[in-house]
């Protein structure tokens, strides 16, 4: 039986294994599919201290190497279920079962789509999830973003280096990421933004040809035939597996405070899927050092 | 063996005539999630699963991923006497790349 079991190896769950060996405590990481998670997609960390420049895969390698270092173990199946039997947890994955004395959850999220017909099958054939993974198959062609966030308004700034015209799509009349993101995006000739709008159908052959984009207000429809739709409408906790146990809000995000205590004697919960107001990196890491301090001091109380 | 680098060049020979199949990696230097998949890749190359892998810079080979229509990436296809029986997107487990091409 292990001490700590994290379930999720991005820059939460890596931290938290790193707090937890350093307190001598035995730590499993279970990954679904390889570490790092959402930074990954990330080319350049400008906002984490120390380095002004890193990409997000050098830096999950990095954090890897420092847990792995300290002798966290590091498992890569999907962990489906959490079994809690008078205080032993067991967590049980497509091919095995673990046991531990307390759990951290460190799931993170995933994409959220749009959920139009044929989203999933145009994926890769000129509908995307990541700017700055896909981009450059767009040079001087026609793409649109869709959302209102900083991603979406990042995004969108990329691709107008990159493509000829850029649409952005909000549903809202004002944008809620930074400022100086919409500033600067406003400023580029090649950037048409349509507020207050939907995209409400994919038109497609064997690739995506053409959006239908819906006016909220007025109901108008209006067709863009463009090469390219990227989807930046915010994240989906990945908490589902778990809500036998642990209390979800209405959004699916674990609910817990600043100390990470969900309302399951031993299991807390780090990084992105927890309820919090802010979702970086340097407060994904916050998390992984504070589960694994409160994981501590339950398993020294037993 | 390892991961065998292909260009337009040899594409045609060690792809589309290979008598054993090929999971060919469309990447690029720049794109994370491509190099979170590369060790994955690197150890089932190693392993001489009986098939090859094949990497394609899709910076260096612009005309490669237009031909095979690759949009996003990492793309994963897998390619059986000459042509493409399967193909994948996106950054997926070790053990969904061996299902894609054993599978």
């Amino acid at each position: 039986m292990y001490d700590i079991i994290v379930i999720g190896g991005g820059p939460a769950g890596m931290t938290a294994a790193i707090y937890a060996r350093r307190a001598a405590k035995s730590v499993l990481v279970l990954e679904a599919v390889t570490c790092g998670g959402q930074i990954l997609n990330t080319p350049d960390i400008e906002n984490y201290p120390v380095e002004a420049h890193i990409s997000g895969f050098d830096f999950s390698n990095k954090v890897y190497e420092q847990a792995k270092g300290l002798g966290a173990e590091f498992v890569f199946e999907k962990a489906v279920e959490i079994r809690d039997e008078a205080g032993v947890k067991t967590v049980v994955t497509a091919k095995n079962a673990y046991q531990a004395k307390a759990v951290i959850l460190a799931t993170g999220s995933e994409n959220r789509k749009l959920g139009l017909e044929d989203e999933d099958r145009l994926t890769g054939k000129g509908v995307s999830y990541c700017a700055t993974c896909d981009g450059n198959f767009y040079r001087r062609k026609v793409v649109a973003v869709v959302g209102g966030g900083n991603t979406a308004l990042e995004d969108a700034q990329y691709l107008s280096d990159i493509a000829a015209k850029v649409y952005l799509i909000h549903r809202r009349d004002s944008f809620r990421g930074e400022e100086t993101n919409a500033e600067r995006l406003k400023a580029r000739e090649n950037v048409e933004i349509i507020y207050n709008a939907n995209v409400t159908r994919l038109i497609s052959e064997k690739r995506l040809k053409a959006i239908e984009v819906t006016d909220k207000l007025t109901g108008e429809v209006r067709t863009i035939e463009l090469n390219g739709l990227f989807i930046a409408v915010g994240r989906v906790p990945e908490n589902q597996n778990f809500a036998n146990l642990v209390k979800l809000d209405a959004s699916g995000y674990v609910e817990a405070g600043e100390d990470c205590h969900t309302n399951a004697d031993g299991i807390f919960v780090a990084g992105d899927n927890r309820t919090k107001a802010l979702r970086q990196l340097v407060t994904a890491t916050a998390d992984g050092a504070m589960a694994a301090t409160e994981a501590v001091k339950y398993i020294n109380a037993l | 063996m390892s991961i065998i680098e292909v260009t337009k060049a040899n594409f045609e020979s060690e792809v589309l005539k290979s008598e054993v199949p090929v999971l060919v990696d469309f990447n690029a230097g720049w794109c994370g999630p491509c190099r979170a998949m590369k060790p994955m890749l690197d150890e089932l190359a190693a392993s001489d699963p009986g098939y090859k892998i094949a990497s394609v810079d899709i910076d260096e080979e612009d005309e490669l991923a237009e031909e095979y229509e690759v949009s996003s990436i990492p793309c994963l296809v897998v390619f059986k006497g000459g042509a493409e029986a399967k193909r994948s997107v996106g950054l997926i487990p070790k053990d969904a790349i061996v299902e894609l091409v054993e599978g």
